[in-house]
């Protein structure tokens, strides 16, 4: 019997990410953070009311406020560096991988407005690429988490594990359904739904509308099992060779391009173990627009009908 | 306090080992670490308070040298070792398979010394605001120094780091520029002209002071200046005035050996020049 979720009201994810680093600052004093003008957006003001001597307003200019950020980690604090994901991946690429990445510093890089959902502002902040940018960087930690108390609860957890992690979050308000003060165990993956005909490894805001997807696809009779990657590097690839190996199908589900995405990297996994079929909704080599966070959902097909599509044309390909 | 007789035996060292590092490895940049060999020997011989046997990479208790321009180390391993961070003998491993003497600084094999990896350009100054930042938060009274190049200084990085600094009142935080007007494709001001290098830095609201980046006294004096001034609320700027490739008469001067290795004829010729004062790795 699986458990129903239910959404306790819409919030968004970057609410998420204030209220954890918030909580993460009042438990230890060395948390400092650093913002790009964009600290309201960011949702960092109660940190920087609460903590102003641990604030730092870095004006526009992203690249200097990644190389700070590596130079307060060296000296033993411990950074939350936020602003786009745009604006944090690509723009400054560089920086993330000489001062951060190779030099292993303790940086807690802080990405919101990721990926379609940005919404009306377009293509120009519409980051899709953000996963792969970072997971390609040897020794960061990627993770996704999937709604306002699991941000919030990701947030707290980086806190505490020493390392540089990508955190990657988001504008609208969506389904907030995870427990309220969960543990947020990196790297360990959640199975939300028991399921015995197909597996929906999902990311993100698409978790929420894999779980929509396989209710609606219960009442037709087909077991789904949904299991969110909250974590994308290092991948539960226990959890994730488990489930598939017992469902034989697989539909991988993220607000990404499919190049550099989960659903590639699963596909590398199950092709070195046990090759099975895989379907993907994601985004295919292509830029977003402007328009609506759900209208660019529907649109772009990141939707429960498109993981319910996928997971009939998989199901179709199971041997 | 060494004299500066003393200080000027030990550059001639590093001067050596440099050419030696470079030619062994048959690649690395001889210019830039030649010119400033003078300015770091006195940094790290008369003006920093460090402890290569208690140094800890978070810099906790000691001042905080960074290296922004990461090419410039064989200079930079050659004072470390010869301060006392790791043996003198390592200077042979350099840019070899496995050495923690990579061909640009970094921290993954763990060498004392190094905070942070650089080499690509224009993030040292960055880096260097968030340790001065920390060691201010932690009222230490210890310094933070960085060095960096006048063509370095073309990244736009340095200028987001310029305005930082001085937004931010970064008062613990002493930069050198090693001003030897050379970088790979030519001369500074025919490859991208900085202009005037002073006004910029002061119109960014940093205190500066033009040295004379190979008299070790006018150096100590301009540390001396700039730890003065520590409260006033600005960050320190050193223009350094050096020449490329100092100390070797065929490659001072140009651009020619920004990051050429020399031939052994070349190397022989180079350490004619300069006198072996503390024994060769």
């Amino acid at each position: 019997m699986n458990e129903i979720f239910k959404n306790s009201g819409n919030k968004d994810t970057r609410s998420g990410f204030g209220a954890g680093l918030l909580e993460a600052g009042r438990r230890n004093p060395d948390v400092v953070a650093l913002c790009a003008d964009l600290t309201g957006s960011l949702k960092m003001d109660a940190f920087a009311a609460e903590f102003p001597e641990r604030f730092f307003q870095c004006g526009i200019a992203e690249a200097n406020m990644i190389g700070v950020s590596a130079g307060l980690a060296v000296s033993g604090k411990i950074p939350f560096a936020g602003s786009f994901a745009n604006f944090l991946t690509g723009r400054v690429y560089d920086q993330i991988r000489q001062s951060i990445a190779y030099s292993e510093t303790n940086v807690k890089i802080c990405a919101s407005h990721a990926g379609i959902t940005l919404g009306e502002d377009g293509a120009t902040h519409q980051i899709m690429e953000d996963i792969g940018l970072m997971r390609m960087l040897p020794g960061i930690t990627v993770i996704n988490p999937c709604d306002y108390n699991q941000t919030k609860a990701a947030t707290i957890a980086i806190a505490e594990y020493k390392g540089p992690v990508y955190l990657r979050f988001g504008r609208p308000s969506v389904p907030n359904f995870t427990p309220e003060n969960q543990v947020f165990e990196i790297g360990k993956a959640l199975k939300l739904t028991e399921g015995s005909d197909v597996t929906i490894f999902a990311t993100g805001h698409m978790v929420w509308e894999a779980l929509t997807a396989a209710a609606e696809l219960e009442r037709s009779g087909i077991s789904a099992e949904v299991i969110n990657i909250h974590t994308i590097k290092p991948l539960d690839k226990k959890a994730v060779l488990e489930s598939a190996f017992k469902t034989k199908a697989v539909v991988c589900a993220e607000e990404h391009l499919i190049a550099g995405g989960i659903g590639e990297l699963i596909c590398a996994l199950l092709s070195r173990e046990r090759p099975l079929p895989v379907e993907i909704v994601a985004v295919d080599d292509r830029f977003g627009q402007s328009g609506t966070p759900a209208e660019l959902m529907k649109y772009y097909s990141l939707d429960s009908n498109a993981v319910i599509n996928s997971v009939k044309k998989v199901l179709s390909r199971k041997v | 306090m060494l004299s500066t007789e003393k200080l000027n035996e030990i550059s001639c060292q590093v001067r050596r080992d440099i050419v030696r590092m470079v030619n062994m490895a048959g690649s690395g940049h001889p210019g830039g670490s030649l010119g400033s060999t003078d300015l770091l020997v006195t940094l790290f011989f008369s003006e920093m308070k460090h402890n290569p046997e208690s140094w800890t990479r978070d810099g906790m208790g000691n001042d905080i040298f960074l290296l922004s321009a990461g090419h410039m180390s064989p200079l930079f391993y050659s004072v470390l070792s010869r301060s006392g961070y790791f043996p003198v003998s390592e200077l042979a491993s350099f840019r070899k398979l496995g050495s923690r003497l990579q061909g640009h600084p970094s921290v993954e094999k763990g060498l004392k010394g190094v905070h942070v990896a650089s080499g690509s350009l224009g993030q040292g100054l960055s880096v260097a605001c968030g340790a001065a930042i920390a060691k201010r938060m932690r009222q230490e009274n210890n310094f933070v120094y960085v060095l960096i190049g006048d063509g370095e200084s073309e990244e736009g990085q340095i200028w987001e780091a310029a305005m930082f600094g001085a937004q931010h009142k970064i008062d613990n935080l002493i930069a050198m520029t090693d001003m030897n007007g050379q970088q790979i494709d030519g001369p500074v001001k025919s490859v991208m002209d900085l202009g005037d290098l002073e006004a910029k830095w002061r119109a960014f609201g940093w205190d500066t002071i033009i040295v004379d980046g190979h008299d070790k006294e006018k150096i100590s004096a301009a540390f001396l200046w700039a730890k003065k001034l520590r409260g006033n609320g600005k960050p320190k700027m050193l223009l350094m005035k050096t020449v490329m490739g100092k100390g070797v008469d065929f490659m001072e001067g140009t651009h020619h050996w920004h990051g050429k290795a020399p031939d052994k004829a070349q190397t022989e010729r180079a350490l004619e020049q300069l006198k072996e004062t503390l024994g060769d790795f």
